[in-house]
């Protein structure tokens, strides 16, 4: 039998899960829809974003929720020049550790720059929101970080 | 609490509660010489299988060798389209993605000709009339729409004849 023969074919396995989000997650993916960042009070007044339903030292059940964001700070970063099928965005991004203005730990998601050149830790990024259309209660309504002031 | 900061969405989308997270996996299926065979089989109408040349028994699907004596099966043999129900299954139980309309039968069919059974789906029957033993015969889908897949035999269905005896299926149950 040739080569040419022999068969390929693309095969997918699928398990279509769906999760509760819980009344502080809930509330997180709620406010990103709406294009606002929320995050959670810990014990020790750290804001918790995204946030847990826990602190995560004390266990304690967290406080109240306090809007952040939408700008930031970049406390680590990684470069990606060959984005996959599964990454955020098709062209190269970085994906990135971001402390959101009043939020005490840090947020991952994909900073859209033009180079590496263009991103240092330290640099101020803010979120840029898919159109309220587009919105579906989920991390992917944030489009993706930009360099503040930049041309975006 | 701060309440008003917290937002319930608009009024017509109301809070998110749920999120969907699904789990995927993308393959590349090459099935490889062995299989290639059996599944061009299909494409034609036909049930292809393999002999072992050292203990004669005949595979389908084969994977290429005997998993018994370790050697390739290089004999390619053409398998009837008739067979035998080993054993089965009724399924009344509905779940998530089922295509096939409840309650259906499905069973592990012998071709004759064939060593190893595979899983059919049995149909033009009522379910509490399947058995053990019972002949049934493939019913392939139209011969425009015949593919290198399993989804080219549309079921299997009774042939009328008397059941086959236990004797001839007892060692593939």
């Amino acid at each position: 039998m040739a080569d040419s023969e022999v068969l390929h074919a693309e095969h997918r396995l699928e398990y279509p899960y769906s999760r509760s989000t819980g009344p502080i997650i809930g509330a997180f993916l709620t406010g990103l829809r709406d294009g606002k960042f929320f995050g959670a009070t810990g014990t020790d007044g750290t804001i918790i974003v995204p946030p847990t339903e826990y602190d995560p030292i004390t266990s304690d059940d967290v406080g109240e929720l306090v809007e952040v964001g939408p700008g930031g700070v970049i406390e680590s970063w990684a470069w990606v020049s060959n984005p996959l099928r599964k990454h955020p965005r098709a062209t190269p991004f970085a994906w990135a550790l971001i402390r959101l203005d009043g939020a005490g730990t840090a947020m991952l998601h994909a900073v859209d720059a033009a180079g590496p050149d263009d991103l240092a830790t330290g640099t101020r990024v803010t979120a840029k929101f898919r159109p309220v259309a587009e919105r579906t209660g989920s991390m992917s309504d944030i489009e993706a970080f930009v360099v503040e002031g930049g041309a975006a | 609490m701060a309440d008003d900061l917290i937002t319930d969405g608009s009024a017509d989308l109301g809070p998110v509660t749920t999120l969907a997270t699904p789990i995927r996996l993308d393959f590349e299926f090459t099935p490889g010489i062995a299989q290639s065979r059996f599944l061009r089989g299909l494409e034609q109408g036909k049930f292809m299988g393999q002999r072992c040349p050292s203990c004669n028994q005949v595979y389908v699907p084969s994977r290429g060798s005997c998993p018994t004596d370790g050697v390739p099966t290089t004999e390619d043999v053409l398998l009837a389209n008739v067979g035998t129900v080993t054993t089965y299954c009724v399924v009344n139980v509905p779940f998530a993605g089922q295509s096939i309309e409840i309650p259906y039968i499905c069973a592990q069919v012998l071709l004759d000709g064939a060593n190893v059974s595979f899983m059919g789906l049995i149909q033009e029957i009522p379910t509490d009339q399947i058995r053990m033993g019972m002949r049934v015969e493939a019913v392939w889908v139209d011969e425009s729409d015949l593919t290198p897949s399993l989804a080219s035999v549309r079921y299997f269905r009774p042939t009328g004849e008397p059941d086959a005896d236990y004797d001839t299926y007892k060692e593939y149950l």
